[in-house]
C-alpha cells in the first residue's frame, strides 16, 4: 500500500555540512503488516517515517500511497496524514488542550468532523488505549507518564488511520510501562487490523511482536526480512551498534557447542522449551548418564526471564561438557558470553 | 521554513575571523556600526563595503548563507527604501500624478538601503563567526569595569548566553511540535488571520511547557554542579589578546579613521 522508490533525502544544503540522511531507499509496505523499523540513533529511521505521511519531502525519489504518487499535483497531504497516522517520539509533548477528551478530538476536528462525531471517535480511541470515561475531563498534564503517552496515541488513533507508525513509543518509560505500551500496540493491531510500523532501537522490544524487521544503518536499509532471518546476522548487527535478542546469542552459543537447538526461536519461552527438548534428545543419546539429565529438567520449566536463561545455559555447560569431553568447550562458552555482554552494552550505548 | 532563519546562528568553520578574540569582534562590530552612521558620501560607503567584503571573504562563511539572513528584513528594507524614495522633498526628477521622485529622495533611499544591508550583514557576521559562549565571555570580560558600578556583569552575561543557547533548541522544538500537530491534521498556513492565530495555540502551549521544563532542568543541573554566580569563578580558557588580535584592532582603527575622514569630508 505504501511504496518508496529510490528515495533520497539531504539536509543542510548550502552549508558546509550537507547530510545525506536517506540514501536510495526502496521499501514496500503491504496492508496489515506489522513491521519493526530498527536502527541506532541517527540511522535515519525517524526521517524515513516522516516521509511516509509527507511531513518531509524527499530530495529525490517517489512515494506511492495506494498506487498514487504523493508528490503529484492535487494529492491531498491532509488526507494522507489522516490515513498514515504518525505518533512521534515523546508524543505527550504535543498535548495542549484543557482536558483529555478535547485533546484527542483535535485530530478528528481537523479532518472536518462535527463536534459530536469527533467526540465519538475520540471516545472510541480512548477506550482502545485503555483510558476510561473518568479521565475525559482530566487535564492531560495531570496524567501519569504512561497515561499521557496513551492519551497522545489516542489522539492519532482517533483519526482512524490505516497505517499507524509509532516512533520509539517506549522511550523514557519504565519496564512496566514499556510492556504496557507494546502490548497495547499489539492488541490495537489485533482489534483494528491496522498496518503497524514500530520504530525502535531495541530488538528485544520488537522481536516478539512484529512479523517483519527492517534494519536501517547510515541512511540505508541494511536488512529487511523476518525476525529470525535478520537475527541470524547478529554479528553484523553488533557492528551497527545494535544487538539481536539475548536468546539468539544463547541459542547460537549452544548450537556452536554441538547442541541441536533451533536458532530461529525468538521469545524466551519458546527458546527455553526448545533447549529443553534438545537436551532431552541429547540425554537420550548413548554415553550420557541419566541422573545428570534429571537434575536439569525440572529447572527448565518455568524459566521466563533472560537472567535465568543465561544462568541455566552456564549450568548446562558445566554439566554436560565434562561428561561429553568436548575439547575447548569452556573457552567457547566464555567467548560466547563475552560477545553477548558486549552486545548488550553496545545496545545500551545506542540509547 | 523555520531553518531559514540564520540570524544569530553560528557557522561552523575555521578561519582567521573565527579565531579572533571575541572582544575584538564585538568592538569591531560596534565601531563598524558607528562608522556606518557617520559616513555621508558614496566613497565612504564604498570603502565600508570593500572592508566588509574582505572580512566576509576571510571568514569563509558562504555568501549565500549570509544572504539568507537578509530575507527576514526584506520587508523592512523595502518600506524604508520606498518611503524615502517617494516622500523626500527636493529637486524633482519626474512626477506622475502626486507621486514624485526627487534627487534627494533617491540619494537617501539608496544610502538607507545600503546602510541597512551592511548593518545586518555586519552584525550577523559576528554571530556567524563567534559561538554564543565566546560572545558572552567577551562581553563579560569587556564590560568588567562596570562591576565597580554594581552592574551584575557576570549574571547578565550568563543569562544572555543561556538565552542564546536556547534559540536553536526552541527552534528545533517548534519544528518538532509543528510536525506532530501537522500529523494530527493541523494546518498552520491556510485560513485568515484569526484562523492562523488560533492554529498557533496547539503549537505555543506545548512550546511554553517544554521551555519551562528545560529551564527547570537547567537550573537543577547548574545547582547540582554548585553554580553560585560569578564570585571567585575562574575560566578554563581565559581570554588573552594575541598578536593577530592586536593587528585586528589596528586595522579596525585604521579603517575607521580613513573611512570617516573620506566619508564625511570629500
Amino acid at each position: 500500500m505504501l511504496k518508496l522508490e529510490h528515495v533520497n533525502y539531504e539536509y543542510g544544503q548550502g552549508t558546509e555540512m550537507v547530510v545525506h540522511a536517506l540514501k536510495d531507499i526502496n521499501l514496500e509496505i503491504q496492508d496489515g503488516e506489522f513491521i519493526g523499523l530498527i536502527g541506532h540513533t541517527g540511522s535515519g529511521k525517524s526521517t524515513l517515517v516522516q516521509h511516509l505521511n509527507g511531513l518531509i519531502r524527499a530530495t529525490s525519489g517517489v512515494i506511492y500511497f495506494d498506487g498514487e504518487n504523493i508528490y503529484a499535483d492535487g494529492f491531498s497531504m491532509k488526507e494522507l496524514r489522516q490515513k498514515v497516522g504518525l505518533v512521534f517520539q515523546y508524543p505527550e509533548h504535543q498535548l495542549f488542550e484543557v482536558d483529555v477528551l478535547s485533546d484527542v478530538c483535535f485530530g478528528p476536528k481537523n479532518m472536518g468532523l462535527s463536534v459530536e462525531e469527533a467526540q465519538k471517535e475520540a471516545k472510541e480511541a480512548l477506550t482502545l488505549v485503555g483510558l476510561g470515561e473518568e479521565y475525559y475531563k482530566w487535564s492531560p498534564f495531570e496524567l501519569s507518564g504512561g497515561q499521557k503517552r496513551r492519551a497522545a496515541i489516542a489522539g492519532v488513533l482517533a483519526m482512524k488511520p490505516r497505517v499507524l507508525i509509532l516512533d520509539e513509543p517506549t522511550a523514557g518509560l519504565d519496564p512496566q510501562g514499556r510492556e504496557e505500551i507494546l502490548n497495547l500496540v499489539a492488541s490495537l493491531r489485533e482489534k483494528t487490523g491496522m498496518t503497524v510500523v514500530l520504530i525502535s532501537h531495541s530488538m528485544e522490544d520488537v522481536a516478539q511482536y512484529v512479523s517483519r524487521i527492517v534494519v536501517m544503518n547510515h541512511g540505508q536499509i541494511a536488512y529487511d526480512g523476518e525476525p529470525r532471518e535478520v537475527f541470524s546476522h547478529y554479528r553484523e548487527l553488533e557492528q551497527m551498534g545494535l544487538a539481536a535478542p539475548q536468546v539468539t546469542y544463547a541459542l547460537y552459543g549452544l548450537k556452536n557447542m554441538g547442541l541441536n537447538v533451533d536458532t530461529d526461536m525468538i521469545t524466551v519461552e519458546a527458546a527455553a522449551d526448545n533447549i529443553a527438548a534438545a537436551l532431552r534428545e541429547y540425554g537420550a543419546s548413548p554415553g550420557e548418564t541419566g541422573s545428570g539429565n534429571d537434575s536439569i529438567m525440572p529447572e527448565k520449566n518455568g524459566c521466563s526471564d533472560d537472567g535465568m536463561t543465561s544462568e541455566k545455559k552456564e549450568r548446562n555447560d558445566n554439566h554436560i561438557m565434562p561428561a561429553k569431553n568436548i575439547q575447548g568447550a569452556d573457552s567457547t562458552a566464555e567467548k560466547e558470553n563475552g560477545q553477548k555482554d558486549g552486545g548488550t552494552v553496545s545496545g545500551k550505548g545506542g540509547l | 521554513m523555520i531553518r531559514d532563519i540564520t540570524l544569530g546562528q553560528y557557522y561552523q568553520t575555521d578561519s582567521v575571523i573565527h579565531r579572533l578574540d571575541p572582544r575584538v569582534k564585538l568592538a569591531g562590530t560596534i565601531l563598524f556600526l558607528v562608522d556606518l552612521f557617520l559616513i555621508k558620501n558614496v566613497w565612504g560607503y564604498l570603502i565600508a563595503t570593500i572592508a566588509l567584503a574582505t572580512v566576509i571573504h576571510l571568514s569563509r562563511v558562504p555568501f549565500k548563507y549570509i544572504m539568507r539572513g537578509l530575507k527576514s528584513i526584506i520587508l523592512l528594507l523595502m518600506i524604508t527604501v520606498i518611503f524615502n524614495l517617494f516622500l523626500t522633498d527636493g529637486n524633482v526628477i519626474f512626477q506622475i500624478g502626486f507621486v514624485k521622485v526627487t534627487w534627494e529622495g533617491l540619494r537617501t533611499a539608496v544610502f538607507m538601503g545600503w546602510r541597512l544591508v551592511m548593518l545586518i550583514i555586519g552584525t550577523s557576521l559576528m554571530t556567524f563567526t563567534t559561538t554564543p559562549n565566546q560572545l558572552t565571555d567577551g562581553m563579560e570580560k569587556g564590560l568588567r569595569p562596570l562591576k565597580y558600578l554594581k552592574v551584575p556583569v557576570h549574571e547578565v552575561a550568563m543569562m544572555m548566553s543561556i538565552a542564546l543557547r536556547f534559540i536553536p533548541i526552541l527552534l528545533e522544538e517548534t519544528d518538532k511540535i509543528m510536525k506532530a500537530q501537522q500529523a494530527r491534521g493541523a494546518d498552520f498556513e491556510g485560513g485568515n488571520l484569526l484562523d492562523k492565530a488560533k492554529a498557533l495555540v496547539p503549537l505555543l502551549v506545548p512550546l511554553f511547557i517544554s521551555a519551562f521544563r528545560r529551564a527547570n532542568d537547567l537550573a537543577l543541573a547548574m545547582e547540582a554542579r554548585c553554580y553560585r554566580g560569578g564570585e571567585g569563578r575562574t575560566k578554563m580558557n581565559p581570554l588573552i589578546y594575541n598578536r593577530t588580535d592586536k593587528m585586528a584592532y589596528l586595522l579596525i582603527f585604521a579603517f575607521m579613521a580613513v573611512d570617516i575622514f573620506i566619508g564625511r569630508f570629500f
